[in-house]
């Protein structure tokens, strides 16, 4: 039992603190921290900025970009870069499609895709929810049907985040009907320049435009597109929300965020009640990261510690709860979300306030649902 | 950063598992037990003694092992599983542990030697009538006449202030501050009122009537050293309600994969399993606070002690409550018996949540100081 970071580690923390604070460009962070909306430029920059230093993707294989590092190196360098306001490199990149190939891939697809999928030349798009299929994701329809050397994709797909910039997309498509729900899914990669490839804007209730639908129509993909085994899929896509849970939950992120709100709270802060629910905000995040450092410290032997389903469940709610919190200290003046910064004396962050919230709804319902997480923690680690 | 016990403290935990675990396996025992005074087995009390449970945290120059919080921790964990009675916390932790910091080193040898050996059971009388949670003493005063110190006031609650051989009472001195006697029970001037509390513990009202009290140490203001040792106390307790509160949740999750009721289990109802899966949220989240906590005492940071208790309780608080509750609801009628163990659970995170600061408490304390930092990082 020991509390403090091993001299190396904590030598390693300041390396990332002072990587973050000085190689990304003021600008970006300072965006991140007033909560405004990141351009493609600006994520794009960034993440060409960490991969040239071997700070994109260190979670992948070393000869592909990984870095050697322990579960708490890695945690370090994913909490820094949160508190450092640098966007995270982008997920459906990072996370999900380049372990995937990383993993399952051929040698021909590892090079063709991962160097450019780690310095972000390739903007990924994922195509896994559909109409249809969300929480219950195997029961997908999307069908991609063998015709000499190419499949034919039919279908479509929705909640792609991002997808106005994608240039790929990552898809389960059903490629065979006749077999049991999960066994009938394959992984395919397609150009979203392939002709009958539409993307069309979903509005949120923030106002925003983050999410699309993505429709195939008589798609003609090439079957080396296609990763790993023919209706194999299914075990590629568990990976990779398996590799999607650990970062989920944004403790760093978060709690900056709570730290920010502390400065707009200016003087409502001496009121007991608001600094009340300062308090237990700040003490649950406080919980939340330790048992992330918990969770981290244990998995060093591969295997994941139980806890770790705890983390997306309570980080998102956090995460939702600050963005409440930030909202009431906004007060009246979260009511101008549509002015301008020329037409209102009101700050921006209380200007933000409310879309901000309303965006971040969805952090209960992406990455598996809360009440999947539930549903995982009563069964598997319950065994109810 | 490590989160592992080493050897020595899982033979520890295998060992004060083998003891108290095994003595109240059956919850009959306990109940047993607690019907009559002084609400604990002598005979365990006896053997913690010879295992040297009693004398953990204290030097080896006084009696003790010299074991540290870590240790101090895995023992309360495992008392609080099997509910043991024993006043481990109030006895050892915080009277042993005011007279470890206060005492002089004859004053150590004597009385840790004697509570270490299983000789003594101490209670540390500081709860006044009206008062709550202080860290001073007010309505208890103390005057001297030279070298001789009397005290009068009331002390209550006194946890096992009926059955303590010795007590270390909080008094007010007359130039200001608290000072710590040692004050013996059956002494002129002291009058004794013991009672169960909800739990199946034990307390009493304590009647000072210039009662004889030996300054502890030099006899100055130790309002700061009893502080402290509350701080240390409800990571302690924390640690206590850990164990209870794993218990619990196996508890229900066990019952709901046994009961039957519509001729299917319990855990065929998804409305009852994911009220069990969030229990196991607040319980692995008040377990992680709990073990910081511990870990911040242990690198013997006392700047920080008081936070990490705070930050410790607040969440503990707040799972006790949950988990307490939920365990009983999702039970049903079986957990309000005082036969079937679950619901004595409850009651006992109930007492050790109001025994040194419920959750409000603690969050009122960190309220107060949460504009003074802008992100609190447990790491630095």
């Amino acid at each position: 039992m020991q509390l403090e970071l091993s001299a190396e580690d904590a030598a390693f923390r300041e390396e990332m603190r002072t990587f973050f604070t000085t190689k990304i460009p003021q600008e970006i962070r300072d965006k991140v921290a007033e909560r405004r909306e990141l351009t493609k430029d600006d994520i794009v920059t960034s993440q060409r900025i960490l991969n040239e230093h071997g700070l994109a993707v260190p979670n992948w294989p070393v000869e592909w970009g990984g870095q050697d590092w322990s579960p708490l190196r890695r945690h370090i360098w994913h909490e820094e870069m949160q508190r450092a306001c640098v966007p995270l490199p982008l997920a459906f990149n990072a996370s999900m499609v380049g372990p995937v190939i990383a993993q399952f891939g051929s040698q021909e697809l590892k090079e063709r895709f991962l160097p450019k999928t780690a310095n972000l030349d390739i903007w990924w798009s994922q195509g896994f929810s559909e109409p249809d299929a969300g929480s219950d994701l195997a029961s997908l329809r999307t069908t991609a049907v063998l015709d000499g050397d190419e499949f034919v994709v039919n279908g479509q797909k929705t909640w792609t985040t991002l997808g106005q910039h994608g240039d790929w997309i990552f898809n389960l498509v059903r490629t065979d009907p006749e077999a049991k729900k999960q066994r009938g899914i394959s992984f395919l990669l397609i150009d979203m320049t392939s002709p009958g490839v539409t993307v069309r804007p979903i509005e949120l209730i923030d106002g925003g435009h983050e999410v699309n639908e993505v429709w195939f129509e008589d798609v003609r993909v090439p079957q080396d597109n296609l990763v790993g085994e023919l209706n194999a899929g299914w075990d590629y896509a568990k990976f990779l929300l398996g590799n999607e849970r650990v970062g989920v939950a944004p403790v760093g992120a978060t709690k900056r965020v709570l730290a920010q709100a502390k400065e707009y709270a200016g003087d409502q802060l001496q009121d007991p009640l608001t600094a009340a629910r300062f308090a237990e905000l700040e003490n649950e995040l406080l919980a939340l990261e330790l048992t992330a450092l918990r969770v981290v410290a244990h998995s060093a032997d591969g295997k994941p510690h139980p806890a770790s389903s705890v983390l997306k469940l309570k980080g998102t709610e956090l995460q939702q709860a600050v963005s409440e919190l930030v909202v009431d200290l906004a007060g009246p003046a979260s009511l101008a979300s549509g002015a301008g910064d020329d037409d209102s004396d009101l700050p921006g962050w209380a200007r933000r306030a409310t879309p901000v919230y309303l965006n971040l709804r969805k952090a209960s319902i992406y990455g598996g649902s809360n009440e999947i997480q539930r549903q995982i923690i009563a069964k598997t680690i319950l065994g109810l | 950063m490590d989160f592992t016990y080493d050897d020595e403290q899982q033979a520890l935990r295998e060992a004060v598992r083998g003891l108290v675990g095994k003595a109240y396996a059956d919850f009959e025992t306990r109940r047993r037990t607690v019907a009559e005074d002084p609400g604990f087995d002598e005979g365990l009390w006896q053997r913690l003694a010879e295992m040297g449970v009693l004398g953990l945290p204290f030097h080896e120059e006084d009696g003790g092992s010299g074991a540290g919080p870590v240790e101090v921790a895995i023992v309360a964990e495992e008392m609080g599983r099997v509910l043991a009675p024993e006043p481990f916390l109030t006895s050892v932790v915080l009277a042993g542990g005011l007279v470890a910091a206060a005492g002089f080193a004859d004053q150590r040898a004597e009385v840790l030697g004697a509570l270490s050996g299983g000789e003594s059971v101490l209670a540390f009388a500081h709860a006044e009538p009206g008062t709550r949670w202080t860290d001073d003493a007010t309505s208890v005063t103390a005057t001297n006449s030279g070298d001789t110190w009397t005290l009068s006031g009331t002390k209550e609650p006194v946890p096992h202030g009926a059955r303590a051989d010795l007590l270390v009472v909080s008094a007010a001195l007359p130039d200001g501050g608290t000072g710590l006697f040692l004050v013996d029970p059956t002494a002129d001037g002291v009058t004794r009122n013991g009672y169960a509390t909800h739990d199946g513990g034990r307390a009493a009202r304590v009647v000072l009537d210039d009662a004889a009290g030996v300054p502890l140490g030099d006899g100055g203001d130790a309002t700061a050293t009893i502080a402290t040792v509350l701080d240390i106390g409800r990571v302690m307790a924390c640690n206590e309600a850990i164990g209870a509160m794993e218990f619990q949740l196996r508890g229900t999750t066990e019952y709901l994969k046994s009961r039957k009721q519509f001729g299917v289990t319990l855990n065929t109802f998804q409305a009852l399993n994911f009220r069990a899966a969030e229990m196991y949220v607040s319980l692995e989240m008040a377990k992680s606070l709990t073990t910081w906590a511990t870990m911040v005492l242990d690198a013997g940071k006392p700047d920080q002690m008081a936070v990490a208790a705070s930050r410790a309780a607040v969440g503990v608080s707040r799972a006790g409550r949950h988990i307490g509750q939920e365990a009983i609801q999702l039970h049903g009628g079986i957990a309000m018996t005082a036969e079937y163990s679950i619901g004595s659970y409850t009651s006992h995170l109930t007492a050790l949540d109001h025994l040194l600061g419920d959750g409000d408490h603690h969050l009122r304390v960190l309220a107060a100081s949460v504009g003074d930092h802008e992100e609190f990082d447990p790491l630095s």
